[in-house]
């Protein structure tokens, strides 16, 4: 009753600040449900067992990519409510798309209906005696192995080309040499001039 | 016994004393009120140890500067907390017409409520934690991680701009710092093969008499201590990195419009993530709740709590120190530290644990 209890209350905030992002006037406002949906999806990972990745999408998600969608969106001076205007427009595509995706969710939801061996696949978050976390590393790093690398260089790639693409080299910077600084001792930066009074120096 | 069965038995050890009828009591309500009361312990002991240590810091700070420090209110000055903590609620709360008035409110709540909710993993003793959970350390990470929000919500919602500036501060420079903490972290737990707080305090354990060789911070890890203890400066805002409330530059950050109350909040979640910090570093590098030395009377588990308590304050003691006598970074120094020095160190140190264990832990 308990687990049920919690299950149905981080369902609807999380149904309703998912809405409230899409809903709300100010971006500022919508970023913040949106962290909000992200706490109670990790709410959820956590009832179903999957405590390592509800602490990575709070780490990763909330802590890091959350915080940098704010700043950028405080930074942003734009009139949401002119970009909002002809919005409803796409209401029949959006319609689409969720069913689609409900489609699928549905499918892949009874996939042990429709074909009872499917039942078998079925991985538990926590099998016998194993964390949640050496669970997920044993299939990453023997299953997936290959899969999980190339995901990383996929990674890799993107950020090197998102720091190329966003690299210029202007002539004429002065930059600070931090060794050149802590090498320099009172002997190289005071010059001591004795000046006679009538003389410049 | 560990603490936490302790208190789910109390209530049912209550009900038969006053032999009441509710001996009888189901587990779940039990476990909610001796969960419950545990808590309410546990955060109010918090609530004391963080007042003495605020004194502490204040005292320390002015022995540097060689001042007496707060000597007024109560003998020594050891009721001056309690006399700032009356001042701050009886003040009048004041929130700017211009401020976005919800936010402005849940800001100070959300950075004391989530100083607050790190606490909930920290092992004081063997098997004396509120929450023994598995992924202990990502909890940790996650809520130290997520202090950055108060203060953005804070700088945003006060609708002014020294606060705004200060907010824009703090999230490059926390975002920074997390990165290199996320490091160390990695390295700890390559080295204790575990995710869970107390079973990277077992690591360290062992039979020797001379038990702190067994200590993180004796092992391959050793450079990792300065590492965390420097970033664990940056990340709560501590002097010398205190530029998000630099006051010279922007009034006092993003606290410039609090008041009162929600003042307190903001201060009192600043020094939670402080002392938070300390227990970290001695979670993962001095052992925890171990004793230095496995002589009798010091290595009986009774002790473990002092033990902790010992190393925190040793380690609140570094970072009075460290803002007594640091002068503060300019802000390019701070991002030059955190992004050029301490991320390559870390992550170089992050393959030379891995090559370490699997070379010489038979385990791995």
């Amino acid at each position: 009753m308990f687990e049920a209890i919690a299950f149905y209350f981080f369902s609807a905030i999380l149904i309703a600040s998912a809405l409230m992002v899409i809903a709300a006037r100010n971006p500022v406002h919508s970023v913040l449900f949106l962290i909000l949906c992200f706490f109670n999806a990790a709410g959820l990972f956590v009832l179903a067992g999957a405590e390592f990745l509800a602490m990575l999408l709070v780490v990763v998600y909330v802590g890091a990519v959350a915080v940098l969608f704010l700043f950028v969106v405080m930074m942003l001076d734009i009139d949401f409510a002119e970009l909002k205007r002809g919005a409803l427009q796409y209401l029949p595509l959006g319609a689409l798309i969720g069913l689609v995706l409900v489609a699928e969710l549905v499918m892949a939801g009874s996939a042990w209906l429709l074909k009872p061996p499917v039942l078998a696949a079925r991985a538990h978050a926590t099998p016998e005696g194993v964390t949640n976390t050496a669970a997920l590393g044993h299939i990453l790093y023997t299953d997936y192995i290959y899969y999980f690398q190339i995901a990383g260089l996929v990674l890799l790639v993107a950020m090197i080309g998102a720091i190329v693409l966003t690299l210029r080299h202007r002539p004429g910077v002065r930059r600070q040499v931090i060794s050149v600084q802590n090498a320099r001792t009172a002997a190289m930066a005071v010059n001591m001039v004795d000046i006679k009074p009538g003389e410049g120096a | 016994m560990a603490l936490v069965e302790f208190f789910q038995m109390l209530p049912v050890w209550l009900g038969r004393l006053l032999n009441a009828g509710w001996g009888e009591m189901d587990y779940g309500w039990a476990w909610f009120l001796g969960h419950f009361t545990m808590i309410l312990i546990f955060d109010v002991v918090l609530l004391v140890l963080i007042a003495y240590l605020l004194l502490a810091d204040r005292k320390i700070w002015a022995a540097v500067q060689m001042r007496r420090g707060p000597n007024v209110v109560g003998p020594f000055g050891l009721l001056q907390t309690f006399a700032d903590l009356f001042k701050f609620l009886f003040k009048e709360v004041i929130i700017p017409a211009g401020a976005n008035k919800v936010i402005f409110v849940i800001a100070p709540l959300i950075t004391v409520i989530l100083a607050f909710a790190g606490w909930a993993v920290v092992p004081m003793a063997d098997k004396w934690v509120v929450s023994d959970i598995n992924v202990g350390i990502l909890y940790l990470f996650a809520m130290s991680s997520l202090g950055v929000y108060g203060i953005i919500m804070a700088g945003w919602a006060s609708n002014s701009k020294y606060p705004f500036l200060s907010a824009l501060r703090a999230a490059a420079q926390m975002v920074s710092y997390e990165v290199s903490i996320g490091f160390v972290i990695i390295t700890v737990l390559l080295f204790a093969g575990s995710l869970n707080l107390s079973d990277i305090v077992r690591a360290q354990s062992t039979t020797g008499v001379f038990a702190l060789a067994n200590w993180n911070v004796f092992s391959i890890l050793f450079p990792m201590l300065p590492i965390f203890f420097v970033s664990a400066l940056a990340e709560t805002n501590r002097p010398p990195f205190d530029l998000v409330e630099a006051e010279s530059e922007l009034v006092a950050g993003f606290f410039v419009e609090y008041s009162s109350t929600p003042f307190l909040l903001f201060f009192l979640g600043e020094y939670l993530s402080i002392v938070l910090m300390c227990a970290m570093c001695s979670i993962l590098f001095l052992g925890g709740w171990l004793s230095p030395l496995n002589i009798w009377p010091l290595n009986i588990p009774e002790l473990g709590i002092f033990w902790f308590l010992l190393k925190i304050c040793f380690f609140f003691f570094m970072f009075a120190m460290v803002k007594a006598m640091v002068p503060r970074y300019r802000y390019d120094q701070l991002m030059r530290l955190g992004w050029k020095v301490f991320l390559p160190t870390s992550l170089l140190w992050v393959v030379l644990t891995a090559a370490y264990v699997l070379v010489f832990h038979s385990n791995a």
